[in-house]
Parts: structure tokens; C-alpha cells; sequence
């Protein structure tokens, strides 16, 4: 996968980190992850369509999930309320709108509306030929990662190009 | 003032409508999304519209579009995650008066808020 599509990921969680929780965010060193491998308790999922397609998940443990969103909303909340989880899916959307706006050459992509999934050892299925990268974080409140199966759309060239050489 | 806060995350509503009060804004309406909003500005009779980007049912910029339709003069600003050059330049081409890329410190959004009241007061 093409670095430059993930190193906003990475400038992207430390500024909605820093800005909304005044909370620093240090990134180990990421894997390709395999499949299929379940992601933490709490995963919010966000598509991305357009010049880049796929999806992008923000995924915590419980308890630094409990942590993270008690520090955006001023207080603790209840994992299984409408608000933790809505909390979440505003985590992953500023975390994926700011680094779909890095993206070389302009690209233009569309995010959809995040969905958020909890429960220990959920798996978040890809689509088969996009390979996931996922990025470990290190905060204050924990653990969490960031797991970014997303490609470029081919355009109708390069497509025929490549149907052309498989033939 | 009267002023509309429509974003479909609850948790951001409530981030906004705290700095609004630290401006002295408390009288507040809420809707979830584009068309939540449209049903209520008409009773409501807004007097600033703070409007997210990407929600379910009518997107802010389809929201922005219909609404300026029928009011031309209510300022909006458009606080999203939409970062781009392209999408600021589509929100100020369908009536947007300012633009906040969320994530926001409250600072920059209570000076985004008084510099476009500013503004639009000046014009009027």
C-alpha cells in the first residue's frame, strides 16, 4: 500500500488527539494486519469512497475507550448508551476527514457516516485484495490502533492496462 | 440570539452549544440533520446556523443550497471534518459565510462566530 496514503492517518490522530482531548498520541511502528485478526472491544468504522476506497477503524479496549470518551465529553459514559458510541464514530470521522485532506494529487474522496461496533474479539472484515495496515498508539488512557484497509480506485487506463496483462 | 446547531453527532452538539454558552449564547435549537433542520428553521427563525457537513438523510451543502433559497442573509458556518480547497470552495459557492475544520479548539470557534457576526452586522 502506498505510504503517502497512510502517514496522514498518522499526523491526523495526533492532531483530533491533541486538539479535542489534550491528549498525546505516540505511534509505534505498524503491521500489516492478518486476516482474521480481531480488532480491540470498540471500533468505530468509517467508508471512504471515491479516489480511494475502503475503510479505516479506530479500535480501543473498553477500558480506553471509557478513558478517551469520558475526555471528549466532560464525563464518564455508559458503553452500551447511544452517546459512547456516537462519541466514538466523531472520533474516527475527524480522524478520517483530516487525513483524507493529505492525500497527494488532490485526490477526491468521500467519507461515509461512521458506524461503531462493540464487543470482545469482533472482527472487522475487508474486501479480500486490500491489504490492512494497522498502526499501533500509545496514549495516556491506553492502547488503541488504527487499522487502514483502503486503496486506490484504478483509473479506466490503468485498469485496462492491467486486465491486458493478465490476459 | 437565536442560532440552530444541526450536526448529527450528539457529541459535538454539545462540545459547540458549551462554547456558545461561554459567548453568552444560550438560547439554542438542535436538529440531527439537513432535513431535522429545514422542518424546524421556519418556527425557529434562526439568527446563525452552525452546520455540519456529512450527515444522514440531507448533507449539510444540500441543506445550505435549500436554505439559501428561501434566506439569504442568515450567516452560516460550516463546521466540519471536510478540510479540502475544493469542499471549502463548494460550501462558499452554495452561501456559507465562514468555515471550521473540525477538530476545533473552542477559541477558534468563538472567534470564527464573532467574525462572522461582525461581518454580516457590518453588511447589514
Amino acid at each position: 500500500m502506498d505510504a503517502s496514503l497512510i502517514t496522514p492517518f498518522v499526523t491526523s490522530i495526533q492532531n483530533v488527539f491533541s486538539t479535542m482531548l489534550q491528549l498525546p498520541v505516540t505511534v509505534n511502528t505498524p503491521k500489516v494486519k492478518s486476516n482474521p485478526e480481531p480488532s480491540h472491544d470498540v471500533s468505530g468504522i468509517i467508508g471512504m469512497s471515491g479516489d480511494v476506497t475502503g475503510s479505516v477503524v479506530l479500535s480501543f479496549p473498553l477500558e480506553t475507550a471509557q478513558r478517551v470518551v469520558a475526555l471528549f465529553c466532560g464525563e464518564q459514559m455508559d458503553p452500551r448508551s447511544a452517546d459512547f458510541s456516537d462519541a466514538i464514530g466523531e472520533l474516527v470521522n475527524m480522524v478520517s476527514g483530516g487525513a483524507k485532506a493529505q492525500f497527494p494529487d488532490n485526490k477526491k474522496v468521500s467519507i461515509s457516516c461512521p458506524s461503531v461496533v462493540l464487543g470482545e474479539n469482533h472482527v472487522v472484515a475487508t474486501q479480500t485484495d486490500t491489504p490492512c495496515v494497522l498502526i499501533p498508539c500509545t496514549t495516556d488512557c491506553g492502547d488503541l490502533t488504527i487499522e487502514i484497509a483502503i486503496r486506490e480506485r484504478e483509473v479506466a487506463g490503468n485498469a485496462t492496462n492491467s486486465q491486458q496483462a493478465t490476459a | 440570539m437565536r442560532i440552530m446547531l444541526i450536526d448529527d453527532s450528539k457529541t459535538m452538539r454539545n462540545i459547540q452549544k458549551s462554547v456558545l454558552s461561554q459567548l453568552g449564547y444560550t438560547q439554542v435549537e438542535e436538529a440531527c440533520d439537513g432535513q431535522d433542520a429545514l422542518s424546524k428553521v421556519g418556527a425557529y427563525q434562526p439568527e446563525l446556523l452552525l452546520v455540519d457537513w456529512n450527515m444522514p438523510n440531507m448533507d449539510g451543502l444540500t441543506f445550505v443550497k435549500t436554505f439559501r433559497q428561501q434566506n439569504k442573509s442568515v450567516p452560516i458556518i460550516m463546521v466540519t471534518t471536510e478540510a479540502e480547497k475544493s469542499r471549502v470552495i463548494d460550501a462558499i459557492k452554495a452561501g456559507v459565510n465562514n468555515y471550521v475544520v473540525k477538530p476545533f479548539t473552542p477559541d477558534l470557534l468563538s472567534q470564527r462566530i464573532s467574525e462572522t457576526l461582525a461581518k454580516c452586522q457590518a453588511a447589514a
